[in-house]
Parts: structure tokens; C-alpha cells; sequence
């Protein structure tokens, strides 16, 4: 029997609202099987389980508020019986939010029964629920006094409150950037790369195939920065407690903005095992899943890196902030067609700015400046990133 | 059998709210670039070139892109390319 | 200016009594045993040499007779300090201090002044009984036409007196027998202090503790405590009980919305029920807990030091109070 507990889905994240179950006790579930969807500040998540069972028992009710790391259902493993598991106790402050203690001794001699209808609540939290129109009649007393606190009403008003999206994001979004830019030591590189023969063989490639099989100029460019990142593997990872730990694959974490306002970099898992064809097939499901709010929670919790592409805006160049805990951000902009010096002649071509922000407790220049570096050879052999 | 300019402005209209649903055509200036003012990024104009594909039968190579800038010079663009009626069997 | 220097509690008053005699020649100090035998805390001791028997003043055992001199000798532009030994004698001089010194301004329509300032020790702690241990000062706080102010640091021991000696109306001063010893470092010139405000000695956001005097050290003491188990308790310091400094207590409780007094007094018709009072009089709406009050039993303060002990409030009292209050 395993626990299977909410897991964090980004530095930022404490915990969730859950919405529903798409399991049943008893059902068999395989790894990486969506089993619930929890509503948290990036969206509705759909949450993947890490290992195969059968669940034996629901936890988590739809509404409740659940921290991370807290346990929301008990999956059997093989060989074991799911009814037993089922029958399990579990512990009321996994359950539940914990119940008030006992209270030590009465502050003041018990009043009265209240009257019925009547409810006792202190006059600051009548005010407080009056200012934030709380219901008076849904609220429940939690502290020794047997009376509605200012606590109460707050604890209630965040629960009845529609969960402000856009707000709760940004406030994510600031909480993430604030700690990286506080904890963080950047250091950033920028080259210019020669796009014109990646290009060229994506254009041509594109012309002869139907419009559905055609493939963005972006999923080139993160195929390239996946194989990239086989030379310089310290740009990959996380820096926790102190030290570097490198991640198990290239999760290409891709930030893409929401329609409205808001930013999600969800994980393109092992970009740089996948074939140009399949990356674009993957990227498009990302985006489109994405923008309809229907993310799942591995590719929020896992990107090993981030790469922002700014090219569609027509920015030439994007110095990034790094996510934390990953340890660097690869920036790309918009190829635009300049003047270079090529074999001593002018000639016009199309260059991409490629920026690196990276962490400097983890790399130094010279290994970032490997990666950039690493990068433009592979867009000068554009076949390689088929 | 060819599509009116109102048809084909229609059809283009309605593959870019299936992209972008809240876009508001009311305030959306037709000589004006068309991705900027909605909010389209490459991977959204592919969807909806996609999505023309499928409902009009029309092709749009990439070096072709650079003539789909504005509202009105999509659907001049359009107009000139063949297309397929909405409902027509494929050719 | 020269460095803070570290002095008692009863050396600052002894500074502010010999800053009030060499700054007004009309100021002298009168009480039992305030001369030759210095003083019955030995608050005046060395005054007698240096000011002479007609600044420093023994009176006799008639606290009645001396509170009615000094509030005379005030009526004719003097400016008397009188020290009664404790709160308890005071009311041999009940009448005086109540019928005469309070009333005169009004009675006179303004034309008789009595700029008398009465000390006299106040509250338990040094086992002398249910005769020498009580805090009346709540009493007085009642009585208008008085102005009643009760130093509760080094600092207003010292800047008290001489406030209070520019006052043209009468004022009495409450110093805790219990903080005689305390030091502190203060600077080393005399300041004046005002007697008009509370003081926040500590903040907070969690709960508001007022208190005064001898109560003062325990609570903030308490508020230490408080901290370490994750409550942040603010301390009002009272300084003067009448008038009442509203505003500040008002503030404090409207930040904290909670208040707990801690009041050696008994609670019945006390202090701390008047402190109450007005707290949900002008910030009702800012209550999120029933107030609540640490004071002292009601009972005469007892002889035996356990009994004593447990007659007044205690830091472990208040914190348990402050947190079952905050819970």
C-alpha cells in the first residue's frame, strides 16, 4: 500500500483545491494514469499518479483545501487487497483539517445558550463579515471562546471567495521571480546565430508536406537546446539545500503565456530523445492543453530547465528569469535579418538572438558560453535535429 | 463554385475565435496587423490555418504568411486562393 | 551631553526630589521621617544635610495634620511636596486630600489653586501586611480634581516630580514599593518628563496588555515569554491614571483586538473595570475576545510570602491568561 499524496507542482505552490476524482476504489490504475484534478493558483491540474495499483480509498472530497505533500488516497500494490486498505483508518489531520484543541480552561463562566438563530461572534468579526460580506449564518467558531473570531470570518471569506485566477497567479508569478531573483546569483550570455540554414531547411521541409505536418520555427529551437544541454549537463537541473542535483532527462520547461495575462511553463519531457516530428505533435498538445486549463501535475512539477521564446512579439532578445530550483533559463528572440560578414562578403541573413541566464552557484560563464556555443553549431546542421 | 468575400471574411473570423475566443471583432481595426491586436502567436496562426484548411479547403504555404498580415489583406488573399465551400465534398 | 549612567529606582527619585528643591526655592518636602531618618525607603536620604531643616521637614505622626499643611502652605504659593509612607496611611488624610485639595479650584471658581504634590508608597511585595501593602490608587483615580500619576521606570521616577511640581493642581504620585530596587540606565541630566500619555513600552500585534507601576516589569517580563511561544503581545504602560490616556489604549486594542489588564487592585469598582469599560465604550467593534483581567485577589494582602505571592498578579499568570485569551 502507498500513500498517494498532493504533490508540489512548482516552487511557488502550498497547496491546492481539490475537484474531482476520475478513479474509483477499486479500480486499477497505471502509472502516469490522471486519477484527480486539483484547482490551484496555475489553473485547474490534472494529476498523474507515479506508480501503478488499484485504488483502494478516496480521501480528498471535492472543495476541500489541501496542503502539499498531504494524502488524498491509498493505492493497493500488487498482490494486496484493496478492500483491507480500504478499511484503513487514516488519520483525522490527513482527513481533515485539524480539529481544535481542547480548550485549557473557560476564559469566561458559559454563557447562556444562545438563543436560537442567534449567533456568538465577537463584534470585530460582525464588522469583518459585514466589510467582506460573509454570511453570518455559515460561519463556525474554532478558538476556546466558543465565539466567531476575526479568524473565522477571514478563513471563511478565502474559502467562499471565487478564486481570483488572474490574481492568484500573479501573486504566484511574483512569489517565484521575488525568490529567484533574491536567492539566485544570475549570470547571462547572449550570441547571435546564424539562422538562416535552420531555416531554410525548415521551410523547405514545410513546403512539401500538408499544413498539419508542419513544424514551428520554436520546436526546432527547442530540440536544438535539448541536444544542447548533452554538453553542458549543469544547466539541467535543480540547485536544493545547498546543491546541485542534476535532472534524470531533458524536461524542457516551455514557458508559454495564457490568453488574458499569466505565464505557465509546463515540461517537454525528454526533448531531446524525441524525433522533430513527435516534439511538434507534443508541443502542440502542451500549448492546446495549456491554454485550456487542463495541465497535468508531472509536467508541472518536473521541468529541469525553461526556455522562453519571445520571437513571435518581434523582441530580438530576452534575458530570463530563472525558475527556481532549475538553474538556468535559455532565452530566444526573434530572427531577424541583418548584415553579416560571411567568407568576407555582406550578405543579409536572418539571426537569432539565443540569451542564457544561468545560476552561478551551479556553472560559470565558460561552461554557459559552451552551451551557447553548442547550440549554434547545431543550427548550422539543421538535419541533425530531425 | 467560388466563395463570396463575405463568406470567406466570415470563415477566416470564426477560425480565429476558435483560437481565441474572447476576441472582440467589433474593436479589431481590418487595416491593421491582426496577430498584434488579438494576441496570436505563430502557434496560434498555424492552428488557424488548420482550422481554414479544414473548413474552406484553402492551402496557405509559409511564404505565403507575410500576405495574411492585416484582417482585410487575409481575406484579399483569400479570395484569390481556390477554396472549397464549407460543406462541398473534397476535391 | 554625558553618558547614560545606571541608577535605582529610589535614586531617581531621590535626583528628582533634589532637581524640584534646587530649582524652585519655593519646593520643600515634608512627611514622617523624611529628615534625620532619611526617609522611611530612604528616599530623602542625604536631603536634609545638603537643603536644611527648612526644606526637609519631619512631620509628625498625623497624616491628617501634614497632608492639610502642606495643601495650606500650597494655597499661599508654595509648592509642598508631601510624602506619605504608604497608600494605606493616605487615608488618615482622606478628607484633606479629598475635600480640600481636589475641591478648592472648583469651589473657588478658579481663584484658590493647590499645586500640592503628594507622594506615598503603594503595593504588596515586602510582606508588611494587609495595614502597608494595598493599591488604592484606583480609588484616587476616581476623585476629579486630582491628578494621579504612578512612575513605573527609572526614567519617570525621576522626570515625575518635577511634572508634576509645575502642575498648578494638586497630584499625587504612586511609587510601587516593589521597583524601589530595579535600576536602569538613564541620562545623565534630569530630563522632564510629560504626565499627560500612556506609553507602548513593548510592541505587538496580537494581544494588548495595560498595565502600571508595579505590574509593569511582570508584564512585560510575561510579554518575553509571550514571544517565545509565538504570541506578540504589546505593553501599555498606563503612567497616569487620571486622566486616562484613551487614545492610546483605544489604538493599541483597535491593532490588536484584544485586551488584558493586569492591575494589582482588586477588580470589584476597580481600575481595570473602568479601563474596560471605556475600551468597550469606544472600541466595541474592534473586540475579537471578551476582555480579560489579571488583578490582585480580593482579599486584604496577606503577611505569609506564598500568600502574598499568590495575592497579586504573576508573570506565569498572565502569560496562561494571554493565552487563552489570543487562542
Amino acid at each position: 500500500m502507498f500513500e498517494f499524496k498532493l504533490p508540489s507542482l512548482g516552487a511557488d505552490m502550498e497547496d491546492g483545491t481539490f475537484t474531482e476524482w476520475q478513479v474509483e476504489p477499486g479500480q486499477q490504475v497505471a502509472r502516469g494514469q490522471v486519477i484527480c484534478v486539483v484547482e490551484t493558483q496555475k489553473g485547474a491540474i490534472d494529476v498523474d499518479i507515479w506508480q501503478a495499483g488499484t485504488i483502494a480509498k478516496l480521501i480528498a472530497s471535492p472543495g476541500q483545501r489541501i496542503p502539499v505533500g498531504q494524502v488524498m488516497a491509498l493505492v493497493a500494490t500488487e498482490g494486496e487487497d484493496w478492500r483491507a486498505i480500504a478499511d484503513t483508518v487514516v488519520p483525522a489531520d490527513t482527513a481533515a483539517p485539524a480539529a481544535p484543541a481542547a480548550p485549557a480552561a473557560p476564559i469566561a463562566a458559559p454563557s447562556a445558550v444562545p438563543a436560537p438563530g442567534r449567533i456568538k461572534i465577537s463584534p470585530a468579526a460582525r464588522r469583518r463579515a459585514e466589510e467582506l460580506g460573509v454570511d453570518l449564518t455559515a460561519l463556525k467558531p474554532s478558538g476556546t471562546h466558543a465565539a466567531v473570531s476575526i479568524a473565522d470570518v477571514d478563513l471563511a471569506a478565502r474559502a467562499a471567495a471565487p478564486v481570483d485566477r488572474q490574481a492568484a497567479m500573479r501573486a504566484a508569478i511574483a512569489a517565484a521571480m521575488s525568490r529567484s531573483k533574491r536567492e539566485i546569483p544570475h549570470y547571462y550570455l547572449a550570441t547571435g546565430i546564424n539562422a538562416e540554414r535552420a531555416l531554410g531547411w525548415l521551410e523547405q521541409r514545410n513546403a512539401a508536406v500538408p499544413i498539419g505536418e508542419r513544424i514551428l520555427f520554436a520546436a526546432l529551437e527547442l530540440k536544438a537546446v535539448a541536444l544542447a544541454l548533452r554538453e553542458t549537463p549543469e544547466l539541467n537541473g535543480f540547485y536544493e539545500a545547498g546543491a546541485f542535483r542534476p535532472g534524470t532527462g531533458m524536461h524542457l520547461g516551455v514557458a508559454i503565456s495564457l490568453r488574458g495575462g499569466g505565464l505557465v511553463a509546463p515540461a517537454l519531457h525528454d526533448a531531446d530523445r524525441l524525433s522533430l516530428a513527435d516534439l511538434m505533435a507534443q508541443l502542440k498538445e502542451l500549448l492546446q492543453r495549456a491554454r485550456g486549463g487542463q495541465l497535468r501535475s508531472s509536467e508541472m512539477s518536473d521541468p529541469t530547465i525553461t526556455v522562453t521564446n519571445l520571437g513571435d512579439l518581434g523582441v530580438e532578445t530576452v534575458f530570463g528569469v530563472i525558475y527556481p530550483p532549475q538553474v538556468a533559463l535559455v532565452g530566444l528572440g526573434r530572427a531577424l535579418t541583418k548584415p553579416l560578414v560571411i567568407d568576407g562578403a555582406i550578405a543579409p541573413a536572418r539571426v537569432l538572438r539565443a540569451t542564457l541566464s544561468a545560476d552561478h552557484r551551479v556553472s560559470d560563464g565558460m561552461r554557459g558560453a559552451r552551451f551557447l556555443i553548442e547550440l549554434d553549431r547545431l543550427f548550422q546542421q539543421p538535419e541533425l535535429l530531425a | 463554385m467560388s466563395m463570396s468575400r463575405d463568406d470567406v471574411r466570415k470563415a477566416l473570423i470564426d477560425c480565429i475565435l476558435a483560437v481565441a475566443p474572447e476576441a472582440d471583432f467589433s474593436n479589431v481595426r481590418p487595416d491593421r496587423p491582426l496577430r498584434d491586436q488579438l494576441d496570436i502567436d505563430s502557434f496560434d496562426f498555424l492552428t488557424i490555418l488548420q482550422h481554414l484548411h479544414e473548413r474552406i479547403g484553402v492551402d496557405v504555404p509559409e511564404s505565403d504568411y507575410g500576405k495574411m498580415i492585416t484582417l482585410d489583406g487575409s481575406v484579399d488573399y483569400l479570395m484569390h486562393r481556390p477554396t472549397r465551400p464549407p460543406g462541398a465534398a473534397t476535391p | 551631553m554625558s553618558a547614560p549612567i545606571r541608577i535605582s529606582y529610589r535614586e531617581a527619585l531621590r535626583q528628582g526630589l533634589r532637581e524640584a528643591l534646587l530649582g524652585d526655592e519655593r519646593v520643600f518636602l515634608m512627611g514622617e521621617d523624611v529628615g534625620r531618618y532619611g526617609g522611611s525607603y530612604a528616599v530623602s536620604k542625604g536631603l536634609l544635610e545638603e537643603f536644611g531643616e527648612e526644606r526637609i521637614r519631619d512631620a509628625p505622626l498625623s497624616e491628617s495634620g501634614f497632608v492639610g499643611a502642606g495643601i495650606g502652605a500650597a494655597l499661599n504659593g508654595m509648592r509642598p511636596i508631601v510624602e506619605v509612607m504608604t497608600v494605606n496611611f493616605s487615608l488618615l488624610a482622606l478628607d484633606q486630600i479629598m475635600n480640600n485639595a481636589a475641591t478648592l479650584r472648583h469651589m473657588s471658581g478658579g481663584q484658590l489653586g493647590v499645586p500640592v504634590v503628594i507622594r506615598m508608597t503603594t503595593g504588596a511585595g515586602r510582606q508588611l501586611a494587609a495595614q502597608h501593602s494595598h493599591s488604592l490608587e484606583g480609588w484616587y483615580a476616581h476623585i476629579p480634581g486630582l491628578r494621579i500619576v504612578t512612575p513605573a521606570t527609572v526614567a519617570d521616577a525621576r522626570g515625575m516630580l518635577y511634572a508634576a511640581i509645575q502642575d498648578p493642581d494638586p497630584v499625587l504620585i504612586f511609587e510601587h514599593a516593589s521597583l524601589l530596587n530595579v535600576e536602569d540606565e538613564v541620562a545623565a541630566e534630569p530630563r522632564a518628563v510629560d504626565i499627560d500619555y500612556a506609553a507602548v513600552r513593548r510592541e505587538g500585534t496580537d494581544v494588548s496588555m495595560i498595565t502600571y507601576g508595579g505590574s509593569l516589569p511582570k508584564t512585560l517580563e510575561a510579554a518575553a515569554k509571550l514571544a517565545a511561544i509565538g504570541v506578540s503581545a504589546e505593553v501599555v504602560d498606563l503612567r497616569s491614571l487620571r486622566p486616562l490616556d484613551d487614545a492610546t489604549i483605544v489604538a493599541s486594542v483597535s491593532k490588536t483586538h484584544r485586551a488584558l489588564i493586569v492591575d494589582e487592585g482588586w477588580k470589584s469598582g476597580g481600575l481595570s473595570a473602568e479601563i474596560i469599560a471605556r475600551i468597550v465604550e469606544q472600541a466595541f467593534y474592534e473586540l475579537d475576545a471578551p476582555p480579560v483581567r489579571v488583578c490582585g485577589a480580593e482579599v486584604p494582602i496577606p503577611y505569609a510570602k506564598h500568600l502574598e505571592d499568590a495575592a497579586i498578579p504573576q508573570v506565569d499568570g498572565i502569560v496562561a491568561a494571554a493565552r487563552r485569551l489570543v487562542k
